[in-house]
């Protein structure tokens, strides 16, 4: 029981973060129909820039200042790069994101180095909030379930309440008709994807420290953000925070777990490969749980969980 | 007992909650040149897409050759004898205009997912390419992708593919649409050469063309048909003239 | 690509000599590997565009069916070296291209529902599977290590047993002509035509008679094949497989060959897989950038030649075979180049200088075109600055000059009463 609700508790703060990122995705996606490859690269500079800046100037500042750097940056790489590309179709696009990706790593190889840095938990956060059955629950855990959902709520207050939500809104699936409206769309589009950037920037301040910060985050995040999207369905945010929650919990118990779910196809075999996978335990399988999820819903439900937008 | 080469009975489609075909009655005969006319958005292009299959019904029965065909997927009905063009172009745009021809010819050609023989040593297909490209007047661009064709040149392509391989039944969307005076008397006699001994069902606007081409005329009029039968007596319905055709034929 | 029959055959039996004589011209080992590894690329990158260029499909995961290839023909090398499997080492690569063909079987049919993003999106997520996969069975995989035989496996047929480079260069040589020549092929039958039409047009196939997802299982799977048999010949050129074969920077460097080559010709993949290996082997012995050079040549070439060097030379071509079109425009293109030569050493002298920086601190000296810079100090950058802003202008200048050239050229046409077709069209692109 213990272990059922701590693991759960764990489990959805990762799932809640892991949805901070795809979120940002997948308004990125429905609005321009480009799938941002770079998108865990931007998590990537969220996490470095706080360890940078937070050395500097503590934590707080950082968590204030760092999101808007990294907006910033993908405001202008919407601007200077991906604007050019358009014309050029869908797979260009992809493709101009896909490069940007390999660079963002590049350059962070060349200014921090190729291992990891130790980027800290703030002190006045690391305690325990309470204890459940003997196992204590890190605050800074609460933390980050605290700035998810604020996140969250706050993504969903100015998409439908205010007015440059609504012209988002429109320019989401009739971007031509809210540009004769009057509306800047090009002026749209710039802000979500900067938005969309931050997003994943703010995850990265505040998942940096929690997890590990190395130039290898964005590459390992950024697979099963993609399958997250892909599970969840390509366009819907409920999609995406339904896979998120999903595979944050699938991959926080399987990694405790010692159960063996090949154990059938050892038979009788005691070496070989056959032998080797039938005593996998399912904590040795965990990397690779959230892409047999994928290839399973894709069998039995091509358009994802909760799919609207066929692409 | 002749089965009709279509057969629509009690054919139903909505999306959502809005009913774009209710109920539609259609048989078009062997070898008949069928015509169907409405007013925008009677839903005349959502009948074909549900005829070859590209949308699925609601509700109701569709027959091809006396089989029923609801649940099939576009390329089996295709297998079946039947074949479309579509309203709006809808060619490969970067295979050339001979490329297209041949492409459509491979699969009734017998030569499947060939990849042991070359294209160019195909005979029967090449010829048969060629004789369309001629007919379509499309001999001299033959070599041009089709995606740089001019909008008549697409047009005329279009029907090409549709018509090149022998399908015993030939749907065309509008095939004349956007055309000028002299391309549609030249696509009129295209289609007559191109139909001939065959079932076409037609759906168009340019009433020269119904009148000169169809045997036989349905008048479809939000989403349901009002009234069947040859050009005279369609011309002479009341319901049709008040709900459609106006002064200018009467 | 228009020539005549005559002339293909032609062009084919001048590759397959100059790939005969090439040993003769190189001296040392290191570049007849070099070169092996070229030819391996290209059939890789030839069987990559099968999926990309005729298929129209985007793959993030192709080095699954090469790596895959390659551990089951390494496994059956060591049988053979073993003695526990009869077979010859020369068509070792059939067997990759058998583990491919398995795999693609496998693989395709849950990923080719689908094309656009979502197969993208698909073959990324079964690349990183199959990689972690690897690392889960090591009792087939090798672990991290991976899993190691000699080719050399008694004395073959004519004493050729492939002990030496060149040896293996031939066998290999030999291998790339049959694939290339295959694949070529390929293009001009019905299935590949067909291949180029749902690509075009995925609906449309289906009311020509075609299933949509059968013709892109078929391509997959044939390209899968291909993917394995290069994974095979690179077993036996590197005599070891390992995690990396089937990992995502391979598939990465595969989809960039095939890019920055030009998914739309051809011999598009066969220029990127030369540009690529040699930035990997020869480029990446000379500088720790490499890598950021390979991404900038990337980024430059999505943003503004998205169809490759191929198409590249495809606009030039005509050019080039015109007197008049050349003693016009080559002014023009004469000084773009030079333009474009100072903007590279621009950017050379700057990435070089920062990747010092960055590794030994500010202030210390480095090394470029054999003289000593000192990266803090001015002369490099000024020299640096100064290219940047000589190859701007002068690349402003070339681009004026070639469009002045080219109304000329235009105007003469029309008076001359010949279509203009000296690459003012947009190059067709991927």
């Amino acid at each position: 029981m213990e272990f059922f609700l701590v693991s759960l508790l764990n489990g959805v703060s990762y799932g809640m973060l892991l949805f901070m990122l795809s979120s940002g995705l997948t308004l990125i996606f429905g609005m321009m129909g480009v799938l941002n490859f770079a998108h865990a690269s931007f998590y990537m500079l969220g996490a470095y820039f706080a360890y940078a800046v937070g050395s500097q100037l503590g934590f707080w500042p950082a968590l204030l200042m760092v999101p808007f750097l990294v907006g910033l940056i993908g405001a202008g790489v919407e601007r200077f790069g991906l604007r050019q590309v358009h014309r050029f179709g869908p797979v260009a696009e992809l493709l101009f994101t896909f490069g940007l990706a390999f660079m963002i790593e590049e350059l962070v190889h060349l200014a921090w180095g190729r291992s990891a840095v130790d980027y800290p938990i703030p002190a006045d956060l690391d305690f325990t909030l309470f204890t459940l059955f003997n196992t204590g629950f890190p605050a800074y855990r609460g933390f980050m379930m605290l700035v998810s959902a604020g996140m969250m709520v706050g993504v969903w207050l100015v998409l439908t309440r205010t007015r440059i939500g609504l012209v988002i809104q429109a320019a989401l699936t009739h971007p031509e008709m809210a540009e004769s409206l009057g509306h800047d769309v090009p002026r749209v589009f710039m802000l979500v994807f900067g938005g969309g950037c931050a997003l994943a920037g703010l995850a990265g301040v505040i998942g940096g420290n929690a997890f590990v910060t190395e130039p290898g985050m964005a590459a390992a995040v950024g697979s099963i953000v993609f399958v997250i999207v892909v599970v969840g369905g390509l366009g819907s945010l409920e999609g995406a925070l339904l896979a998120s929650l999903l595979i944050g919990v699938l991959q926080t118990f399987s990694v405790a777990s010692e159960w063996k779910p090949l154990a059938l196809l050892g038979g009788g075999v005691s070496s070989g490969v056959l032998a080797q996978a039938a005593g996998l335990k399912l904590s040795q399988m965990a990397p690779i749980l959230p892409y047999l999820l994928m290839v399973a819903v894709l069998i039995v439900r091509p358009k994802g969980l909760l799919g609207t937008r066929e692409d | 007992m002749n089965a009709p080469a279509i057969e629509l009975k009690g054919v139903t489609k909505s999306f959502g909650a809005t009913e774009i075909i209710r109920g539609v009655d259609l048989a078009v005969q062997r070898g008949e040149r069928h015509a169907v006319i409405g007013p925008n958005g009677a839903g005349k292009s959502t009948l074909f897409h549900l005829i070859s299959a590209r949308i699925t019904v609601s509700a109701g029965d569709i027959r091809l050759n006396g089989e029923s065909v609801v649940g099939l997927a576009p390329h089996q009905i295709s297998r079946r004898g039947l074949s479309r063009s579509f309203q709006i172009t809808n060619v490969f745009p970067r295979l050339s205009a001979f490329d297209n021809l041949r492409c459509s010819l491979l699969w009734r050609g017998g030569h499947g997912h060939s990849f042991w023989r070359r294209l160019a040593g195909l005979d029967s297909v090449n010829e048969r390419a060629s004789e369309v490209i001629e007919d379509i007047g499309l001999a001299a661009r033959a070599a041009v992708p089709a995606g740089m064709l001019s909008y008549a040149e697409q047009r005329a392509l279009e029907i090409g593919m549709t018509v090149a391989a022998g399908a015993e039944v030939i749907l065309l969307d509008e095939p004349t649409a956007g055309m000028s005076r002299s391309e549609t008397g030249a696509a009129i006699d295209l289609i007559r050469k191109l139909s001939d001994g065959r079932t076409l069902l037609m759906v168009e606007h340019d009433m020269d063309v119904v009148f000169g081409l169809a045997d036989r005329i349905s008048v479809l009029v939000r989403g349901a048909v009002i009234a069947t039968g040859t050009p005279e007596e369609i011309r002479a319905n009341p319901a049709v003239q008040e709900a459609y055709l106006g002064k200018a034929h009467a | 690509m228009h020539a005549t029959t005559q002339s293909r055959h032609w062009i084919w039996i001048a590759v397959a000599a100059g790939m005969l004589l090439l040993p003769l011209g190189l001296g040392s080992d290191f570049a007849l590997s070099v070169c092996t590894k070229i030819f391996i690329a290209i059939v890789f990158a030839l069987s990559y565009n099968l999926l990309l260029g005729q298929g129209g499909m985007l793959s993030f995961g192709h080095a699954v069916y090469s790596g895959l290839g390659g551990y089951f023909a390494i496994h059956a090398l060591a049988a053979i070296g073993a003695g526990s499997l009869s077979f010859p080492v020369t068509l070792l690569p059939l067997i990759g291209g058998l583990a491919g063909l398995a795999f693609g079987l496998l693989f395709g049919y849950v990923s080719t529902g689908r094309a656009g993003t979502p197969f993208a999106m698909i073959s990324l997520g079964l690349g990183e599977l199959v990689a972690a996969s690897v690392l889960m069975l090591p009792a087939f995989f090798g672990g991290e290590a991976g899993v190691a035989a000699n080719r050399v496996t008694g004395s073959g047929l004519f004493g050729i047993d492939y002990g030496s480079q060149r040896e293996v260069y031939y066998l290999v040589a030999a291998w790339t002509l049959a694939c290339a020549a295959l694949m070529y092929w390929l293009t001009h039958t019905p299935f590949g035509r067909m291949a180029n039409a749902v690509r075009d047009n995925a609906e449309r196939v289906g009311f020509i008679g075609y299933s949509t997802h059968l013709l892109r299982y078929q391509v997959l799977v044939v390209s899968a094949t291909f993917a394995g048999v290069a994974g095979g010949l690179a077993a036996i050129n590197n005599e070891i497989v390992s995690v990396e074969a089937v990992g995502a920077h391979a598939s990465g460097a595969v989809l960039l060959m095939v890019f920055i080559g030009g998914a739309g010709h051809f011999l598009g993949p066969v220029i990127g897989a030369v540009v690529v290996t040699l930035l990997q082997t020869v480029v990446s012995s000379y500088t720790h950038a490499w890598l950021f050079y390979f991404g900038l040549l990337f980024l430059v070439m999505v943003l503004f030649a998205p169809g490759g060097f191929a198409s590249l030379l495809a606009t030039l071509l005509p050019t080039l075979c015109s007197r008049r079109q050349l003693r016009l425009l080559a002014p023009g293109y004469l000084i773009g180049l030079g333009g474009l030569a100072l903007l590279l050493l621009a950017t050379v002298i700057g990435v070089e200088a920062g990747y010092h920086i960055a590794g030994h601190g500010m202030g210390a000296t480095f090394r470029l075109f054999g003289r000593s810079f000192d990266s803090g100090a001015l002369p490099a950058l000024a020299v640096a600055a100064a290219a940047l802003l000589g190859g701007i202008l002068i690349w402003r200048y070339a681009l004026d000059r070639t469009a002045d050239a080219r109304a000329v050229l235009g105007t003469q046409e029309l008076m001359h009463g010949r279509p203009h077709a000296a690459g003012n069209a947009k190059a067709e692109h991927a």
